[in-house]
């Protein structure tokens, strides 16, 4: 590594802070790119499972909720895509990315929602899980990151409780919509412990290294736990893992080990929806590509 | 920080030009400024790429303005802004602030002088 590389290291382990316009390593760059790129695919493609209960929600508070929450993701993917610009690569050469399938995004939208109890489950667990990371990135070493994740982690705290409110709603109905909600956690409890990702050691992830993350993916997942256990089983709600439990000595989560190449080959396409959410993607692209064609051509 | 200063080595940075000049098909950039509160600073947010000043009022509005969270958002296009930045103090200038002034010792001596030691809070640590 050299000097100036090894001294730009440093710098960011230190807590030192990056703006657009400043030197940075190559390799901060490229990996910065695909981070962040990841998030903004991420926001958009976890628009499409919530997108299929606008038209099914039990109520018109909940179909104003979700439509609402669905702008909101969109909006998320313009800020950070605009972000993702600043550093050199256009949205539409991300977009492209998106849709071929080079690029990823989150596991748990590769994903079919089946019911209700899932749309629940997603707003409260999915939004939840998701918030532990996007909390840690309020402290990644590219400031304008940093920054528009402030926002989204207050923007995504209506999220949760929207969620939350969907499944106490549910929980607290009949023994048919408790068990929509008991149904959806069985099928979702395992993308969602494969989340934060495989538990690599934080020293060794070089999102980590560089100080894109601020914490390492096993931390992310203990937090998560730690934090949504008990408001999961408080409810009456029963985990599908039956070795869950706390170590009360080492005050670490003991679970069943995910199989972390389900992970990997749902990150990489083949997951049960991934085809038909991407397919669904190139279509809009498509569909829409006459109204930037003309929105460009007349602001010329 | 906008991208504005002249370019680096680096050869990502030639690739990219990190932010200098809008990319084709974008439109252009317009930093976009907030106030949070009347009497509140005018701080800066984050930015819209949009093909005009009415397109930029419209994203900035749905993405900045949407809850009501702000009482006025400013839109400058990116290549107004001039940045500044480098301030050096090559004269070590301390006198123009306040770590400039070290005035415990004389203070005490003063106080010596006046007899007024014990009478000074903190006089016991002394």
């Amino acid at each position: 590594m050299d000097t100036r590389t090894q001294e730009f290291l440093d710098y960011v382990q230190s807590g030192g802070q990056v703006e657009t316009g400043d030197w940075m390593p190559d390799e901060y760059r490229s990996k910065l790119v695909k981070f962040i790129e990841m998030h903004g695919n991420s926001e958009l493609m976890g628009v499409l499972p919530e997108r299929d209960w606008i038209l099914r929600a039990p109520t018109l508070q909940r179909k104003l909720a979700l439509t609402a929450k669905i702008q909101d993701e969109v909006g998320h993917a313009q800020l950070i895509y605009r972000v993702v610009e600043d550093l050199g690569k256009p949205r539409s050469a991300c977009l492209d990315d998106l849709v071929s399938g080079k690029a990823k995004f989150h596991n748990v939208f590769h994903y079919p929602t089946r019911t209700w109890g899932d749309v629940g489950v997603i707003a409260w667990l999915v939004d939840a899980a998701a918030i532990v990371s996007q909390k840690a990135l309020l402290k990644c070493s590219y400031a304008p990151y940093a920054r528009i994740m402030k926002k989204i982690c207050w923007e995504e705290s209506f999220h949760i409780l929207h969620g939350r409110d969907v499944i106490l709603a549910l929980v607290t109905g009949t023994d048919e919509q408790f068990g929509l909600v008991q149904e959806a956690l069985d099928r979702w409890w395992e993308p969602l412990m494969h989340f934060h990702g495989n538990p690599i050691p934080a020293d060794e992830d070089p999102m980590y290294v560089w100080r894109i993350k601020s914490q390492g993916n096993e931390e992310a997942r203990q937090q998560f736990l730690d934090g949504y256990v008990p408001q999961i089983r408080e409810l009456g709600l029963t985990i599908p893992d039956p070795a869950l439990r706390k170590d009360e000595a080492t005050g670490q989560w003991l679970y069943t080990e995910p199989d972390w190449d389900e992970l990997r080959a749902v990150v990489t396409g083949h997951g049960p929806a991934s085809e038909e959410r991407l397919a669904f993607r190139r279509l809009s692209r498509e569909d829409v590509a006459w109204v930037e064609q003309v929105v460009l051509a007349e602001a010329a | 920080m906008l991208g504005a200063r002249a370019p680096e080595e680096s050869a990502a940075a030639e690739a990219g030009s990190a932010g200098r000049e809008p990319q084709r098909g974008q439109g252009t950039i317009f930093e976009v400024f907030r106030q949070e509160r009347k009497g509140q600073p005018i701080q800066h947010a984050g930015s819209v790429a949009a093909p005009d000043g009415r397109f930029a009022e419209i994203y900035a509005r749905e993405q900045y303005g949407r809850r009501q969270e702000s009482v006025a958002l400013w839109l400058v296009p990116r290549e107004a802004v001039s940045e500044i930045a480098g301030f050096p103090d090559e004269f070590e200038l301390k006198y123009r602030r306040v770590d400039g002034y070290s005035i415990k010792a004389r203070l005490r001596e003063a106080r010596e002088k006046a007899g007024t030691l014990e009478l000074a809070p903190g006089a016991a640590d002394e």
